[in-house]
């Protein structure tokens, strides 16, 4: 279970956290929503230790940690890939930093397999969709063979149908990778089409404002009843607070 | 295509001016030869053009080399510690006001006559334009990459060498470009001031006999070497960033 106790933090006169506390399931899916501004990437930016907390702690399966930077692997809205690099060394990176270099390259070329990328691993990123760079980038993130892993709005700069392909994807880092997911998003649909806990943020200082854990089995479908009824709701919830910001 | 059509049509149009109005005119050749006889001189006395270019040559490639080996490991000394950058950063820009015809006497006098006073005025004038555009190439690196790199636990030289460098190559290039283009200047400079081989002694030598045909000449070896080193560049870049 990752922990997140009483976080504080703040920029200037604007306290983006005060107390700010989250429980993740081990293996679970949790999708974060709020309104822009909020405070989600800061969030993340916490959790990794790429910016100082003022306070609080971090508990991962009981053990405080200071920060998440050695166990969680972090992937963003932005593909990141080294375009001077083939799609196959993209994802070879993590294993390269490390210095396990050859011995983990079947696996790289296993998951590039799994993500349908196996004919284009020698492309440079230059030269493939969108779509599959973004798939690229999901394998990188798991050869970084961490437990945790921190998905910062990672579809939402793909069209309508590559994200629906990539859905698919995401909930195979749980099901099939037993990885514990946190992911910010601003579209509700994907939220609880993905998530096993939807939390609704506040705005700043942020707070956990409410937690929704639709009972439909995955893949689920957007235009199952219960999943438009808490669709509605949270959209309700979030205009109301982007009234308040 | 076509915009070289017209470089080249404007080029012939300004050599065929220039050829009318010296024959048109009888301008004396110690004056302004016409291009004919600047092209005769170049073509038949290539074999004294030759050994001055070759040693001019040395002075620019010897010079460019000593800028490297001064810009990089400046570059990212200053990109690795900022105190240090801003610290220097003065003296850097300092060094680049000071007419390089100010600084050539003074190399002559302490290196002397030979190779190692052009050498080191070609660095002065390369290495600055170099270390600027490495040090804004690693400064462009997005500060997420950087970020991706430090969770995967990549320490500094890790990610200079994965992530910093060759993000920085196109930067290098277009400052290496810069460099090897007016490295000739910082080697004739010093030839002037003082020397015994190289188109820029050639040129003064025949500059007080007159012989401005072959001062031209030495000009076109000169223009020659220029575009040759500068295309070089281009090829290596093209070679080296396949991605661009």
């Amino acid at each position: 279970m990752l922990e997140i106790c009483e976080v504080s933090k703040r920029f200037g006169d604007l306290q983006v956290m005060e107390g700010f506390s989250l429980t993740v399931p081990e293996s679970g899916f949790t999708a974060l929503v709020g309104p822009s501004g909020c405070g989600k990437s800061t969030l993340f930016d916490l959790l990794t230790g790429v910016v100082a907390r003022d306070g609080g702690s971090i508990r991962w399966k009981g053990d405080e940690v200071p920060d998440l930077g050695s166990l969680a692997a972090y992937m963003q809205q932005k593909d990141l890939l080294l375009p001077w690099l083939s799609l196959f060394e993209n994802a070879m990176l993590p294993a390269r930093v490390a210095g396990e270099g050859d011995a983990r390259s079947d696996e790289a070329r296993a998951l590039l397999k799994h993500l349908g990328l196996e004919d284009f691993a020698h492309y440079l990123p230059g030269a493939v969709s969108g779509g599959m760079r973004q798939r690229c980038a999901l394998v990188r993130t798991l050869m970084f063979g961490r437990e945790i892993v921190l998905l910062d709005e990672p579809l939402s700069a793909l069209d309508a149908i590559t994200r629906r392909s990539l859905h698919a994807v995401l909930l195979l880092l749980q099901t099939e990778f037993r990885k514990t997911l946190l992911m910010i998003t601003h579209d509700v649909e994907e939220a609880l089409l993905l998530a096993d806990e939807v939390i609704v943020l506040s705005r700043p200082p942020m707070t956990v404002r409410e937690c929704f854990r639709p009972k439909s089995s995955k893949p689920r479908r957007i235009t199952d009843p219960e999943l438009v009824r808490l669709k509605e709701h949270i959209l309700s919830e979030l205009e109301a607070e982007s009234d308040a910001l | 295509m076509r915009s070289k059509w017209i470089s080249f049509g404007l080029v012939l149009l300004i050599l065929a001016l220039w050829e009318g109005y010296c024959r048109g005119f009888q301008v004396p050749g110690y004056i302004l030869p016409s291009p004919s006889v600047i092209l005769l001189t170049t073509v038949q006395r290539a074999s004294v053009l030759f050994p001055h270019a070759l040693v001019t040559a040395l002075e620019i490639v010897l010079g460019i080399a000593l800028s490297l080996a001064i810009a990089v490991p400046l570059a990212i000394t200053m990109f690795a510690h900022p105190a240090f950058e801003e610290a220097i950063s003065p003296f850097l820009v300092a060094s680049q006001s000071v007419p390089v015809f100010a600084l050539a006497p003074l190399l002559v006098i302490w290196l002397g006559y030979g190779i190692a006073s052009k050498v080191l005025m070609a660095a002065i004038i390369i290495f600055f334009p170099i270390t600027v555009s490495l040090l804004e190439g690693f400064k462009n690196c997005g500060s997420e990459y950087a970020m991706l790199f430090k969770l995967m636990g990549a320490g500094f030289w890790t990610r200079l060498r994965m992530l910093y460098w060759p993000w920085a190559l196109p930067y290098f290039f277009a400052g290496l470009k810069v460099g090897v283009t007016v490295a000739t200047i910082g080697a004739v400079i010093g030839e002037w001031v003082g020397s015994q081989k190289g188109l820029g002694y050639l040129m003064i030598q025949s500059n007080a006999r007159l012989k401005v045909d072959m001062v031209f000449a030495a000009i076109v070896w000169l223009s020659v070497m220029g575009l040759a080193m500068w295309k070089l560049v281009n090829i290596l870049e093209r070679r080296i960033i396949r991605w661009k």
